[in-house]
């Protein structure tokens, strides 16, 4: 079994497209989306409407996740709903998620 | 007609009308579909929680987009393109002098920045299709007729509201994010914020299935449509009901917070829609419309979005406060359309009929 990182991202459905289509310019080259409910100290989402909020679960190595922090502080956290947590976990195959493998 | 002929013709047609009226303004409300939106409401208040479940919610949406982009296929090709050229045409100005309307209003009325009076214009420009189609389920109730093609026009009419109101915002706001810009992202495609709210509006999901419907009912004519027309003709207004219980929910939810909107955005959440209603309305009879079709003009004009625009001013307009729109759209504007609207704007194209027709 290996350490690596996991990235959880919780926001506002409405910005899935925009926020899959960054994680991947960031570095991602996977991902885990599901649909998710809570509250948060910030009432301004139009989500209710659309559909909800997402959680997307990001396993990379540091450099991407490093990457993918500054592109939420720059770009998302001054305007919209989201939480963000990054946690270490156990895999097996780690190559899978580091990126550095052509067959996965 | 004379002149003076004309004053105690008018006088009478009041008379007979006020009394019609009243019947049928609670023929509006007694609708199943107006006494489920209550219901969604009262459920609001009484904590009760009877919000459909999501996908539920989101299949309704698509099937009523559907029906009625459909059905009004079917009844575009059936139309002469002279009838229907000149409402279109007038229907895009509509959609660029009503957002523009509300942004210099606001500035009267209200404090709200540049930014949220561009996201205002943006909703108030745009159109409400569950408003559309209360209106369509009213005037079929009276049997009243009206052009079958109005679903062309609610399509035509759902996207420059909400560009003229984007770039509203941004133009009158453009000093400050361009410094904002400057600072921050340097590895995200400099113009990807600006891309994404285009396609947002243009291939939105609500338009693409409305446009659709509309060009395979185009396609189809009443021989395709009488294949489906059980399932989305005969149980339309059924499903309608179901959908008006979830938005009711919604629209409960934004009547505690009228109380912040402050005492301008109140008066102009009803005032401004019985203004471009009328507009709406003088400017369906110039364009040829019969009364039943001039009021339902008038009723897209008055109709304020809270599904596709809200959306759009979210990823375009990330600093606009969806508190103010939405609570104005879809807590104050869109119940009073439904409620008080609908008969208002029968009305007024009905006492202005005289005048055009």
């Amino acid at each position: 079994m290996h350490e690596i990182d996991l990235l959880t991202i919780v926001t506002e459905s409405i910005l899935k497209e925009r926020l899959i289509a960054d994680l991947k310019i960031a570095g991602a080259t996977g991902w885990t989306l599901s649909a998710a409910q809570g509250e948060g100290p910030r009432n301004r989402r139009v989500s209710e409407v659309e559909g909800g909020n997402i959680r997307v679960e990001i396993l990379a190595d540091p450099v991407t996740i490093a990457r993918i922090w500054d592109m939420l502080k720059d770009s998302y956290f001054s305007n919209y709903a989201v939480a963000a947590w990054q946690s270490t976990v156990q895999v097996s195959r780690a190559d899978r998620y580091l990126g550095n493998e052509s067959q996965g | 007609m004379g002149v003076g002929e004309f004053d105690s013709s008018v006088q009478y047609d009041f008379k007979v009308d006020l009394g019609a009226s009243l019947s049928m303004a609670s023929t509006n409300v007694l609708s199943v579909p107006v006494l489920v939106f209550l219901l969604g409401v009262i459920s609001v208040r009484l904590k009760a929680d009877l919000r459909l479940p999501d996908p539920v919610y989101q299949a309704t949406a698509i099937y009523l987009l559907f029906a009625i982009g459909l059905k009004g296929g079917v009844a575009l090709r059936a139309s002469e393109p002279a009838d229907v050229l000149l409402p279109i045409v007038v229907a895009v100005a509509l959609g660029i002098v009503i957002p523009i309307a509300v942004f210099l209003v606001l500035k009267w009325v209200t404090r709200l920045n540049a930014i949220d009076r561009g996201a205002m214009a943006a909703h108030y420009g745009s159109t409400s299709l569950v408003t559309f189609t209360a209106a369509l389920v009213f005037l079929d109730a009276l049997d009243v007729s009206y052009e079958g093609f109005m679903p062309t026009l609610l399509t035509v009419l759902e996207i420059p509201g909400i560009v003229v109101g984007l770039l509203l915002a941004k133009r009158y706001a453009s000093t400050r994010s361009r410094v904002e810009d400057a600072t921050s992202r340097d590895w995200v495609a400099g113009d990807s914020v600006s891309r994404d709210w285009i396609r947002e509006v243009v291939l939105g999901k609500s338009v693409l299935i409305l446009f659709g419907g509309l060009v395979i009912g185009f396609l189809t004519g009443v021989q395709g449509y009488e294949q489906v027309e059980p399932f989305f003709g005969g149980l339309f207004t059924g499903v309608l009901a179901l959908f008006l219980l979830e938005m009711g929910v919604l629209a409960g939810r934004r009547l505690s917070d009228i109380r912040t909107a402050g005492p301008g955005l109140i008066i102009f959440a009803i005032v401004f829609p019985v203004f471009a209603g009328t507009l709406g309305i003088i400017s369906g009879y110039l364009a040829g419309l019969s009364m039943g079709g001039a009021m339902i003009l008038g009723v897209l004009c008055a109709s304020a979005s809270y599904i596709a625009a809200p959306a759009a001013v979210r990823l375009a307009l990330p600093e606009a406060n969806p508190g103010i729109t939405l609570t104005s759209s879809l807590g104050i504007t869109f119940p009073f359309n439904l409620i008080v609207g609908i008969p208002i704007y029968y009305l007024v194209a009905q006492a202005l009929e005289s005048w055009f027709l």
